[in-house]
């Protein structure tokens, strides 16, 4: 990628790094303040927003429905879309979903569809014939680093908001009843994302921080602490003795956040 | 689950296909197969049947992705339409798209992009027949294709997966484990430099299975990478041979 800030700059965060600290004041472990808020758009079936730093992400949920696939007859589907919106960041363009924004939904996918966050058995109507389809679209508003996390949270956040719409089979055609029940959910996974520059690692890097960094992995952490989702991403490695390392922080950081979110 | 299908590792610790927990599938590997390209390679491991062809450093198209201090690689990798049980179709999928990215970044740290500024090599990979572990197969045959290429190289990249099936941790899954099992992890890696250059995961694992998992993945890394050295000196032999016979014809 070739980078939106100067040279100077890039030495700075690297010289910085290498002496254990980060130029916003942050330790190299510290997750930066977050904020989810949930129920922001009424028309979805449900939403949310997070704040990480100066990273948005606003995530919409819709639920209809469809046909479930031939080898699970019997488990309602969801999918996952990112959209790199062009007003959030002078890099992204319009267009397709180029490779970054799919990366960025399938990390957020599979986090969600390996932990077993949703009750996809409960989201059948008639088995292999209908079933509820839950869209999850993830729309970045403003580009500050680490969107892979923020997208991740926003996504839980959303589908813990969402509301499905009641329903009645009558002659095998579904009609729609009043009233809503929530979307049934089972784990509760947390994605951390660690990055390495100049052979340190540091936890949720920032924007700047992005345009050095060497290497990034991401894990998804669920409610018992174990390990349901991991990426490696960019252009550099790790060594063994740092992916346990980046392990054993992501670990520590989902506690943490856990406790914050109440989750 | 288990209830569903045959179980997938019997109580002698043997798997569905024969073979032990930490055991490879038999791989067979050759390079120099596509004459067309600067460099190609082609990989059997187990079941799966890829082809990897390399070319470049040429000019990059489109040209403004071209980069005035390095090389740009790009990679494809794509399955051919009968590949898999049900027919895909051609066009890349999201799944394509994002194991092109993986692949290719899982390449570009054991090249030297600076060295060729300007230029782009291209990575074609080809899946015509795949039975799990794809990813994985095609990185290994990646490297020896840019080997062939004559790019210089700071080592091999060597990619395995390890996973959890039915409670043990077992190296190498095929298509059935990977589909029943309850985790995979594909790891790339350049064994010289001890550097993981690709790290997946799905599935749900504890801390200690996933650091026994990776280890495992790694040391199938350390077994396949002298084939892969074996490969690249079998085509130089077989250079040598043919040579030799030109010269008694003169």
């Amino acid at each position: 990628m070739s980078s939106l800030i100067t040279k100077v700059r890039q030495k700075q965060i690297a010289q910085t790094i290498d002496a254990g600290n980060r130029l916003d004041g942050r330790a190299l472990t510290d997750y930066r303040e977050f904020t989810l808020e949930q129920g922001v758009i009424e028309k979805a079936e449900g939403s949310a927003r997070v704040r990480l730093g100066k990273s948005e992400v606003l995530v919409g949920v819709k639920v209809a429905t469809g046909e479930p696939f031939s080898d699970t007859p019997n488990a309602g589907v969801m999918t996952v879309n990112a959209e790199l919106v062009p007003l959030a960041s002078p890099s992204y363009e319009p267009g397709p979903p180029d490779e970054n924004s799919i990366e960025l939904a399938r990390i957020v996918d599979r986090g969600i569809r390996e932990s077993k966050a949703i009750d996809t058995e409960k989201l059948c109507i008639e088995s292999g014939k209908k079933v509820f389809v839950v869209f999850v679209d993830i729309y970045v508003l403003n580009y500050d680093g680490n969107l892979i996390d923020a997208a991740a949270l926003a996504a839980m956040g959303a589908l813990l908001n969402t509301k499905m719409p009641n329903y009645e089979v009558v002659d095998g055609e579904v009609k729609l009843k009043q009233g809503y029940t929530p979307l049934p959910m089972k784990s509760h996974p947390i994605t951390v994302t660690t990055g390495k520059i100049n052979d340190k690692l540091i936890v949720d890097p920032g924007f700047e921080e992005e345009q050095v960094m060497d290497a990034r992995i991401s894990m998804a952490i669920n409610d018992e602490g174990n390990i349901c989702a991991i990426q490696k991403g960019l252009a550099g490695y790790f060594t063994p003795q740092q992916i346990i390392e980046a392990s054993k922080l992501a670990q520590e950081k989902a506690v943490e956040m856990r406790k914050k979110l109440k989750w | 689950m288990s209830e569903k299908h045959e179980k997938l590792i019997n109580k002698k610790g043997i798997r569905l296909d024969g073979r032990k927990a930490d055991e490879l599938r038999p791989l067979k590997l050759e390079v120099g197969v596509i004459p067309s390209a600067d460099g190609s390679a082609y990989i059997e491991h187990g079941k799966n049947k890829i082809l990897v062809g390399v070319f470049g450093p040429r000019e990059v198209h489109p040209k403004h992705l071209s980069r005035p201090d390095r090389m740009v690689l790009k990679c494809r990798y794509h399955m051919a339409p009968f590949s898999v049980q049900e027919r895909k179709s051609p066009a890349p999928s999201r799944r394509e798209i994002e194991l092109s990215k993986v692949i290719r970044e899982s390449l570009e740290p054991a090249l030297f992009l600076e060295l060729y500024p300007r230029t782009g090599v291209d990575v074609f990979v080809e899946v015509l027949q795949a039975d799990g572990g794809t990813r994985c197969a095609s990185i290994t045959a990646a490297a020896l294709a840019l080997a062939d290429s004559g790019l210089p190289m700071r080592d091999l990249v060597v990619a395995c997966a390890a996973g959890k099936v039915e409670d043990s941790i077992v190296l190498d899954l095929y298509d059935a484990e990977d589909k029943l099992g309850d985790a995979d992890v594909p790891v790339a890696y350049m064994p010289n430099l001890n550097a993981v250059t690709l790290l997946q995961m799905d599935g749900i694992l504890s801390p200690e299975e996933f650091e026994k998992a990776v280890n495992m993945a790694m040391d199938g890394c350390k077994q396949i990478y002298p084939l892969q050295k074996e490969a690249l000196k079998t085509k130089y032999l077989k250079v040598k041979e043919e040579t030799k016979d030109e010269e008694i014809e003169e």
